[in-house]
């Protein structure tokens, strides 16, 4: 077994039913898989519901453990987009603590980013940065000289490109 | 459709009637009193056996589905009545049996609150069920329960849990007892369009094959392919090994037949896969007991694995060649493109083999279990339904039972359930009543379960229990001689009672069989015992051991064919899974 870190990136299309998530999780858990972030949203037809799922481990088993998600009786289809030109979007919220007069710099590196502040006291900023998850990680990269006082992430959710459906 | 009032309990049996369900094993309970009440109130004919603890029901529900080839229902009450059937679950999913469990559960008000008897056996079940669920309105009781029979039964088959409140089976309710399933995540593959291509593909490999060797698995019995695969194997010459739980996929006296393969399995069926040029696998998962070492397995030959589960592919062997599919759709999709091969050659290396390195045990000395078994096939001529326990034993009856008869040697492979046999002979008697039903056991698994003798007897159900007594846990006790110097360790079974009087302490006929000179009139007696179950304690040689034997984990080249001179080099551990 090689111990790659690459994130794969799946997408599966589920029955809106209790439980679903539970034995998703499980297939994973059990062959020693970390589910890295994961983003699950109703469909249009409400009865389903899409989960974006960021997976690491071993390389080898993964095909094997996506043929076993795909056959839960609740699952229509898993799909890995890990190596396909798909949107990948993600969104963050930044809290770092940062007195009026010390601002500047860091609102000049939340403009390059794209950000939007959404929150502004004397002490703090919360920053919104939403884009590909490695823009978001080279925000954090330079937001780090300033204290963070938390981040969060949502995860990445994934789109096919074009009319083909996810 | 037309709904109806009645109680949720009345529509839970109104649905099962629908399936066709023959029998309810059981365990009462306070969250399943309205179900069964309604057992009474509406007046079914599906029969409810009351067993002695809900592991009983578990396995008697799998060893009756194991025999007919129909799931049966287990029923049994919530918390420690739910969690008591887990084993059984686990086995019957490790070996892909249909089974339907309906636990009762607290009311909905209270799930989650720790509720007086109240397990989530909904989670804890997850990993060891095809596919489960916690029932939210009795409104869909008439749907969930035709879902869950549709799921156990299609593809790959397992068990199916519904957990079940309540004040779902208690309530009065309108119900649509027709209501549609809604389960379009589901794929069964088993109507698939088999791929022409991989048909064509894998017709190509065997024209180019001298040493074909066919693999059937327990895949082959749940299509009921047999004689589908026969035909296959005559049309081409090709020899036929299967797994143990594929055991009659191919009558074991067929000249073509190799018997099973594996870590206890025929030393010629382990020669054959070390020597074939192409291995055709139907129906089986590759397991590691007939794997060895998976990276040396089968390297000099092409590999076709012919699976219904997708998710089989690959998984502990990559293929050269797969196909999706039903076996016996696979096989009639093959049959016309395939002829016969140049096979003569391989068969009379085969046929060599298999004068070589027979099965063979002494008839001298201390009883032996192998004697016992040998004497029970030839007596019974062949034709009873054995079940076996875990053990040594259960790679004896494999080798000295042969079984020429599909569904007929119902034995816990995956899981290796100690426990398993008693209560599974029974539901196999219930499921197959005209039949004579074997069930070997040793001393260890039989005291697992030993309380469903009353169940046994309670039923008059003519089932020949053999115990196969060595005082030991033999099979642990064969690793610690072989692996660890000889330091039994946790498998001296001494305190064992006398299990003729124990089984006469519940109206049941025991017989004492100690020497190998009385098996024959013994057994004979106990065959023509005709008044209910019997028992027949046989008391066995304490340290003999399974050969052949491939060492966990090792190649098959490594297989130990007969027991090791005294003084031979010490063999190492193996390093395979158990």
């Amino acid at each position: 077994m090689t111990n790659n870190k690459t994130i794969h990136t799946l997408s599966v299309y589920v029955t809106n039913k209790p439980g679903v998530l539970a034995r998703i999780a499980q297939t994973f858990s059990r062959r020693g898989y970390n589910i890295e972030s994961l983003v699950v949203s109703s469909a249009i037809d409400g009865n389903f519901s899409r989960m974006t799922i960021g997976v690491s481990g071993a390389e080898d088993g993964l095909g094997q453990i996506i043929k076993q998600v795909g056959k839960l009786v609740d699952v229509l289809h898993c799909t890995d987009h890990t190596f396909d030109d798909a949107v990948v979007k993600e969104m963050g919220l930044i809290k770092i603590a940062v007195a009026a007069e010390d601002r500047g710099e860091a609102l000049q590196i939340a403009e390059h980013f794209g950000c939007k502040t959404v929150d502004l006291t004397d002490e703090s900023i919360i920053l919104q940065v939403v884009g590909d998850p490695a823009k978001i990680d080279a925000l954090m990269e330079m937001i780090h000289k300033f204290k963070i006082i938390e981040i969060v992430r949502t995860g990445k959710v994934l789109m096919s490109r074009g009319v083909e459906i996810t | 459709m037309e709904k109806i009032m009645m109680d949720g309990g009345q529509a839970i049996i109104r649905s099962l009637e629908a399936e066709g369900v023959e029998y309810i094993f059981g365990y009462s309970g306070g969250s399943v009193i309205p179900i069964f009440d309604a057992l009474i109130t509406t007046k079914t004919k599906i029969k409810f056996v009351l067993v002695r603890h809900e592991q009983g029901a578990a396995h008697m529900a799998d060893g009756y589905a194991r025999a007919t080839g129909k799931p049966a229902v287990v029923l049994v009450t919530s918390g420690p009545g739910a969690t008591n059937i887990i084993t059984g679950v686990m086995t019957a999913h490790m070996d892909s049996v249909p089974m339907i469990c309906l636990t009762g559960q607290s009311v909905s008000w209270m799930i989650g609150k720790d509720a007086f008897q109240e397990a989530d056996i909904f989670d804890i079940s997850m990993p060891v069920v095809k596919h489960s669920y916690l029932l939210k309105s009795s409104d869909d009781i008439p749907r969930t329960i035709r879902e869950a029979f549709h799921i156990a039964t299609t593809g790959r088959p397992g068990p199916v849990l519904i957990d079940i409140p309540k004040d779902m089976s208690a309530g009065p309710m309108s119900v649509d007892l027709f209501a549609e399933m809604d389960i379009p995540g589901y794929k069964t593959h088993e109507n698939d369009e088999v791929n022409p291509q991989h048909i064509q593909d894998i017709a190509e490999a065997l024209s180019k094959s001298h040493k074909p060797l066919i693999l059937a698995g327990h895949g082959v019995l749940i299509s009921g392919a047999q004689d589908a695969l026969l035909e296959l194997a005559q049309k081409l010459k090709a020899p036929v090994t299967t797994t143990l739980l594929g055991k009659g996929a191919i009558p074991e006296t067929h000249e073509l037949s190799l018997g099973w393969l594996g870590m206890h399995g025929s030393a010629y069926a382990n020669k054959a896969v070390c020597e074939c040029d192409l291995l055709l696998n139907f129906g089986s998962r590759f397991d590691d007991r007939i794997l060895g070492d998976p990276a040396q397995f089968c390297k000099q030959a092409k590999i076709i694995h012919v699976d219904i589960d997708p998710s089989e592919i690959g998984k502990m062997i990559d293929p050269d060649i797969h196909c999706i599919g039903d076996a016996l759709k696979v096989i009639e999709a093959l049959m016309p493109h395939v002829a016969e091969l140049n096979t003569s050659a391989w068969l009379k290396k085969l046929d060599g083999w298999k004068q070589q390195y027979p099965f063979k045990f002494k008839r001298q000395g201390n009883l032996k279990m192998q004697h016992v078994i040998d004497e029970f096939y030839k007596l019974s001529d062949g034709k009873a339904i054995v079940v076996t326990d875990v053990g040594q034993h259960q790679m004896w009856a494999g080798q000295f039972y042969k079984t020429d008869h599909p569904n007929s040697f119902l034995t816990s492979g995956g899981a290796g359930t100690m426990g398993f046999g008693l209560p599974a002979a029974i539901g196999a008697q219930f499921g197959k009543p005209d039949e004579l039903v074997v069930c070997f056991c040793g001393d260890g698994g039989f005291q697992m379960t030993l309380f469903e003798l009353a169940t046994a007897a309670l039923y008059k159900l003519p089932i020949k229990i053999v115990v196969l007594n060595n005082h030991y846990l033999g099979m642990v006790r064969q690793w610690q001689e072989l692996f660890y110097d000889d330091r039994t360790s946790g498998v001296d079974l001494e305190g064992n009672p006398d299990f003729v009087k124990l089984a006469e302490a519940y109206g049941i006929k025991g017989f004492n069989l100690r020497r190998p000179g009385d098996a024959k009139r013994i057994i004979k007696a106990a065959l023509e015992y005709n008044d209910g179950p019997c028992l027949i304690n046989c008391e066995v040689e304490k340290t003999d051991n399974v050969f052949p034997m491939i060492p966990a984990g090792k190649p098959i080249e490594a297989m130990i064919i007969e027991a090791p001179k005294a003084g031979s080099k010490k063999l190492e551990k193996p390093t395979g899974s158990t």
